[in-house]
């Protein structure tokens, strides 16, 4: 099959990919905030080679070229159509002079319109986007953590789901932490659900949220250590045997990138 | 434990981690259980004598493998946390090790008993991120709106049957399971098993619904309206029934909202909120139902939103069976449907002899191309995305991760019974030790899709 599905760089403008932080002007507009104009950059998630990511043997299967990178969705522009340049400009407005620094980027991913904060701002984000009333936000649907190994210096990606049953919106906030200084602050206070939910984040990928009430590990046992479901933790699959036969584990089989 | 029954303090000779010992707090605290109760001293005037119970994992009224740990006075429940993951099996880090269509197979065994809604939102989440929602074919959404009732259905009978066994009602557990049987006999039908039926996959369904299901399905609506009405006769306004559940484990709007918690137990607060209405998918708009609401926000509100829910679902099942037109139950694009439908052979479901004769003798390309889509599977573009559906137990959601890849990425379930059950301590504290099994009888948390 043809890697037709995947970003193709063709479409996209091209732009310099850098992994840091984007630098925010201070001179921008809050038009500006979150947009490319104000330095938000697609960013470089992982790159992936060769067909069937064999290492250290070679591919004959005339793929082995292969190369493709797994790019971030671009930042979105203005006006972005609907409620959502609504809900950028009141949560802009809302943050006052901490809104450059807070707002990294505004995208469109899987049709959902995100937003993408910087991790010490983010309480004030959630409680911004919770509390006033042209945003309201009233239930969030917990956080899930995404282990990007490769996306350096953003190592650990935490998102959180936000429904607005007042206006019926849904809008996702992303934030980032480094992987060798996993904080993230709890926001347990802004939204009382996310207690187990960051209590999951931290037992399965290792993200400390600073200020949870109560931050142990919630379905593996007490004293297991590591956090499994980070991308450097193993499977554990043990190759299964059946008439002299061996199916290797699922982690050891052929994958295709 | 020894055989020995101790008469007073004096006789006290247990191993060293069984004896009494003093915390950091400067309590005492004793370890003990069934036949050591002579040993224990009450706490001298002016001291807070208190009890704490470790209630499961193993425990008939935990509604599974749930342990709680409860701090009692008396039989007043002054602090009560839940312990789980005793039913973790890192379903979510399985399933980045498998293929798309692989995963379907996954996540019907999150939530076992309404299997169906985890396969719908999956399968919903995948088509989002390769946006093809648009492309399902109009009997493949009928398909899956029958079977996301049936499976609500089957979900909410358990629901009342293991609260009142729970309760003490064991006929309501004895007529719920009955009910429940008549709707895994008709997904039996469907899909060929019971439970974890893997039979709503990306792109539409697995297999085209068997010849003369509607009338059996229309059967199974006539046979449940009866019985539903049995255990509304049965529960309803029943003294006992109402004693055990009026205005207990109460958890308003706001609490709900704050701690996340949704389905019936918002619905039961008086809050219209149902995702079938608010955001639908796979035409829930073409369909007439009522969202049910109590405005009691206890656990007898959250039974009879339940039990109206039951009506509801049959009548959507009543209308989906109307809107049933022949047609493809698969996205037309042959780059992600299986080459063939699933027949039903001599020897069980398996590919159609026609279609292995044709790969076998006839196409060496359909071969290439069968082969090909099964064990490699097919590519998702990267980026993420979030789908949601109502499930029996409220907003049940995924987030899907692809890295552009045959796999997911990062597959999280935000399952409603895990939110939910966070609301026990609100629901609980202050209340009886008793009203504390009401109270998650009435959450109906299922410990597989809370544990995943």
């Amino acid at each position: 099959m043809s890697d037709d599905s995947t970003v193709n760089p063709a479409e996209q403008p091209e732009q310099p990919e850098v992994a840091g932080v984007p630098a925010t002007s201070d001179a921008a507009s809050p038009q500006a905030i979150g947009t490319a104009g104000a330095g938000a950059q697609q960013r470089v998630l992982d790159d992936r080679s060769g067909a069937f990511g064999i290492q250290g043997s070679p591919d004959v299967s005339g793929y082995g070229m292969l190369d493709r990178a797994v790019r971030s969705a671009p930042p979105a522009e203005r006006p972005f159509g609907g409620w959502y340049d609504t809900v950028a400009d009141e949560l802009i407005a809302d943050l006052g002079t901490s809104a450059g620094q807070a707002i990294e980027q505004f995208s469109f991913e899987g049709g959902d319109f995100t937003i993408h904060v910087n991790r010490e701002n983010l309480p004030a984000v959630l409680q911004s986007l919770r509390d006033k009333e042209t945003l309201r936000f009233e239930l969030s649907l917990g956080v899930s953590g995404v282990h990007w190994p490769a996306d350096a210096g953003r190592e650990l990606h935490a998102v959180y789901h936000l429904r607005s049953l007042t206006h019926k919106r849904f809008i996702r906030v992303e934030t980032t932490c480094p992987d060798s200084d996993p904080h993230i602050p709890s926001t347990v206070q802004v939204y009382p659900t996310h207690d187990w939910h960051e209590r999951e984040t931290w037992d399965m990928f290792g993200i400390v949220f600073d200020g949870h009430p109560h931050l142990t590990r919630i379905l593996m046992p007490d004293d297991w250590p590591g956090h499994p479901q980070r991308k450097d933790y193993p499977l554990g699959g043990i190759p299964v045997e059946y008439k002299g036969a061996t199916t290797p584990a699922p982690d050891h089989r052929r994958s295709y990138n | 434990m020894s055989d020995t029954t101790y008469t007073s303090a004096a006789d006290f000779d247990e191993p060293i981690e069984n004896q009494p010992f003093d915390t950091t707090e400067g309590e005492r605290v004793f370890t003990v259980t069934g036949g050591d109760w002579d040993t224990v001293t009450p706490a001298p005037d002016g001291e807070k004598d208190r009890l704490v119970v470790n209630m499961g994992p193993q425990h008939p009224s935990t509604h599974g493998v749930l342990r709680m740990i409860v701090e009692l006075d008396g039989e007043t429940v002054e602090k009560m946390r839940c312990a789980i993951g005793y039913l973790h099996t890192g379903i979510e880090k399985n399933m980045e090790f498998r293929t798309w269509t692989q995963g379907s197979t996954f996540v019907t065994r999150m939530d076992y008993v309404a299997g169906v809604h985890n396969e719908l939102v999956y399968s919903l989440g995948v088509e989002k991120l390769m946006g093809i929602e648009d492309q399902i074919p109009e009997r493949a959404n009928v398909i899956r709106v029958i079977m996301s009732e049936l499976s609500r259905i089957s979900s909410h009978v358990v629901a009342i049957a293991t609260g009142g066994m729970e309760l003490g009602a064991l006929t309501g557990m004895t007529a719920g399971f009955r009910d429940r049987e008549i709707v895994l006999d008709v997904l039996e039908a469907i899909t060929g098993l019971r439970m974890n039926h893997a039979y709503i996959r990306p792109g539409g369904v697995a297999v085209d619904l068997p010849n003369g299901i509607e009338k059996t399905l229309t059967d199974m609506i006539a046979l449940l309206r009866k019985r539903f009405r049995d255990v509304e006769n049965m529960l309803v306004g029943n003294a006992i029934w109402l004693g055990r559940t009026q205005g207990i484990g109460y958890l308003d709007v706001a609490g709900c909202l704050a701690l996340g918690v949704t389905g019936p137990i918002l619905r039961a607060a008086g809050l219209p909120w149902d995702l079938r209405k608010e955001q639908p998918y796979c035409g829930f708009e073409n369909y007439e139902f009522e969202v049910p609401t109590q405005t009691t926000a206890d656990c007898y509100g959250r039974f009879l939103v339940r039990l109206d829910e039951l009506q509801q679902s049959l009548n959507i099942i009543e209308q989906a069976v109307d809107k049933l037109t022949p047609g493809p139950v698969v996205v037309e694009d042959k780059k992600i449907s299986w080459p063939s439908q699933l027949v039903v052979g001599l020897d069980g479901q398996g590919n159609s002899l026609d279609h292995i004769r044709h790969i076998m003798g006839q196409s060496m390309e359909g071969l290439i191309h069968h082969f090909k889509l099964v064990t490699e599977g097919f590519r998702v573009p990267a980026g993420q995305a979030y789908a949601a559906v109502e499930s029996a137990k409220g907003e049940l959601g995924i987030h899907l991760v692809s890295d552009g890849g045959t796999r997911p990425y990062r597959a999280h379930m935000r399952d409603p019974s895990f939110t939910n059950l966070q609301s026990v301590a609100a629901m609980t504290e202050g209340g009886m030790l008793s009203d504390a099994i009401a109270s998650v009888a009435s959450i109906d948390p299922v410990m597989g899709g809370v544990d995943r």
